[in-house]
């Protein structure tokens, strides 16, 4: 309903600064289940979207059905000016998608690869060697390049996955999940590789991660999914000063503790596992002290203090109110750093 | 749109795919190719002198029960070799490269055609090993040229149907060991048929499946045209068997391949 008609967006599209991608009350669901609810979207051309949200959120489907894989159960989505349900072909000739599990084949060597999307694009025998031969030396792939996929390392397969969807050279790129099961180095590389093909081709990038530090890396806008919902939508800072203050994490030594202190802050989040409490502040020496006066007074021992300034991450619990997307995802998260 | 005169050319690119697949890692069709030529070495020398003077009539001894038992080995290659599809479609949409293909701008058939003449072509090298040994092994067909012609042309019907159905299950499998597992009843269909031993010689019951099931019209066709057998009405019901079954088959993977994003 916030988003415009699809009709006036693409008139005034001619002039100015087109949207790369719209959509308006997309949603699905199998069976009873409601995968997507209703998602208005409205990206830039030249741009990097990312779509934030934990396992499960819809990420997946949403890049499903905006790149012409599954359609919608209703509402429509316009991708570099063509509806993705009316106009497929049209669509497709202009996206690229590297989807969350690498799509290479591993029974042909790096180079196959590349030169069999490059006859599927239908390039010249020509172009497409040239263009191989290119993407395998910006990939740094060239060395690997006539060994068997079956071999590569799953940044190196990532990589060659990437290759692959940009043979067609396309203006609109999905990411699902670009870095997901990567190591930390593997990452970065992935990241400047993304930072470079916006800054030198121009390129609209759709992204989804579940990493919030991956989203503020590349995104100039976030919108966070959940439960098939978008639950908010802008730029990093934008996100971030939604929420007021950081917050101050108390470790207590055990359970008992950990009880005492919830019923002097009646209010906070509490984490029986990590046995944390999360009191919201704006980290100032005064609060600081107010905290720790409570818990004095009330003879409450708190093993360790940590003061949080504000970040994604408690954007996101602040928005979603569920915890963050798993412990696996914030481990890899400090080894990114 | 562009996809129909895209759709030669990408069905070629798609068949060179898996020709080098085959090509690159041949143990597939190897193993399709050793289990008919087995069964063919182990009824012809073991079961063969029992089996040949059980059948009786002029078939007696070894060298002639393998005139009897060889077209139907010659049937198994065609069904065994299904089993490469199968596997073959399953693996790629397992690892999302059947996704890939479906985001890009090419002829929405190719991917299976590719992979169904691919199959084919495999199949029929297979089977054109399998009547290698079997005439090493003393096989002596009376088939005139005519007669080769149409039994190669009713192997590559019957391939054909049997690739489709295994592009198919190949789609809804869940796995590629699913994949290979689920064409096993139709390589032991035959055993149920006319494949080893007549009709005529199993319990009521047996018998009546036996004779109707789509099989042991297709091999007793194919006896008849390298044999001189007698074919009798099995020809049309052979024939009209590969046709209904390839519909089937084709009809089956396009619904599944067409009803969005696999795995």
């Amino acid at each position: 309903m916030t988003a415009p008609p699809a009709s006036s967006v693409s008139a005034r599209s001619s002039t100015a600064l087109a949207p790369a991608i719209t959509a308006t009350g997309l949603s699905k669901s199998y069976g009873d289940k409601v995968v997507l609810d209703s998602v208005d979207l409205r990206i830039a051309e030249g741009s990097v979207f990312a779509l934030l949200g934990p396992n499960g959120a819809g990420k997946t489907t949403t890049v499903q059905i905006l790149s012409t894989l599954i359609p919608a159960n209703a509402g429509t989505a316009r991708v570099a000016g063509h509806d993705v349900a009316r106009d497929a072909d049209a669509v497709r000739a202009l996206i690229g998608v590297t989807g969350q599990f690498s799509a290479v084949d591993n029974l042909l060597t790096a180079e196959e690869n590349l030169l069999l999307m490059a006859d599927l694009f239908h390039l010249d025998r020509r172009e497409g060697r040239r263009r191989t031969a290119e993407l395998l030396r910006r990939f740094d792939l060239t060395e690997a390049a006539t060994k068997s996929v079956v071999t590569f390392s799953g940044g190196m397969r990532r990589k060659l996955d990437l290759a692959m969807t940009l043979v067609g050279d396309p203006r609109i790129i999905f990411l699902d999940e670009p870095t997901t099961g990567l190591d930390p180095r593997s990452r970065r590389t992935m990241w400047e590789i993304i930072r470079a093909l916006v800054a030198d081709e121009g390129v609209t990038i759709f992204l989804t991660t579940q990493y919030l530090e991956e989203a503020d890396q590349l995104a100039d806008r976030i919108a966070v999914l959940d439960h098939g919902k978008l639950v908010a939508e802008g730029t990093a800072e934008e996100l971030k000063r939604r929420i007021p203050g950081g917050h101050i994490r108390l470790r207590f030594a055990d359970e008992t503790g950990l009880d005492s202190a919830a019923a002097l802050f009646p209010a906070v989040k509490r984490d029986s596992e990590a046995l944390t409490l999360h009191i919201p502040s704006d980290g100032s020496i005064p609060t600081l002290r107010a905290v720790l006066d409570v818990l004095d007074h009330a003879s409450v021992q708190a093993e360790a203090l940590t003061v949080h300034t504000p970040d994604l991450d408690d954007v996101f619990l602040t928005l979603t109110g569920s915890p963050r997307p798993g412990d696996e995802a914030n481990s890899l998260k400090e080894n990114a750093r | 749109m562009s996809t129909p005169s895209y759709a030669v050319t990408d069905s070629l690119t798609m068949l060179r795919r898996n020709l080098k697949h085959a090509q690159r890692y041949p143990s597939m069709t190897v193993s399709v190719v050793a289990l008919p030529v087995m069964m063919l070495l182990v009824f012809t020398y073991v079961f063969g002198g029992a089996l040949g003077s059980g059948i009786g009539g002029a078939a007696v001894g070894t060298t002639d029960y393998i005139d009897y038992v060889a077209p139907g080995i010659i049937l198994m290659a065609a069904t065994s070799g299904a089993l490469v599809t199968a596997v073959g479609v399953c693996v790629d949409k397992t690892e999302g490269i059947v996704n890939r293909f479906r985001t890009m701008p090419i002829s929405r058939a190719s991917f299976l055609t590719g992979h169904v003449v691919g199959g084919v072509i495999q199949t029929l090298v297979s089977v054109a090993l399998v009547i290698g040994v079997a005439l090493l092994m003393g096989f002596r067909p009376s088939a005139t040229p005519v007669e080769w012609i149409a039994a190669v042309g009713l192997l590559v019907l019957l391939i054909l149907a049997l690739t489709w159905l295994s592009a198919a299950i190949g789609l809804v499998a869940k796995t590629p060991e699913t994949a290979s597992n689920m064409p096993l009843p139709l390589q032991f269909l035959p055993f149920v048929g006319s494949a080893i031993v007549p009709t005529e010689s199993m319990p009521t019951g047996v018998r009546w499946f036996a004779e109707y099931q789509p099989f042991t019209p297709i091999i007793e066709t194919l006896r008849g045209l390298l044999m001189g057998t007698g074919i009798g009405g099995s020809a049309p019901a052979a024939l009209a068997w590969c046709a209904g079954l390839t519909l089937v088959g084709y009809l089956w993977a396009r619904a599944v391949f067409r009803r969005g994003a696999v795995g």
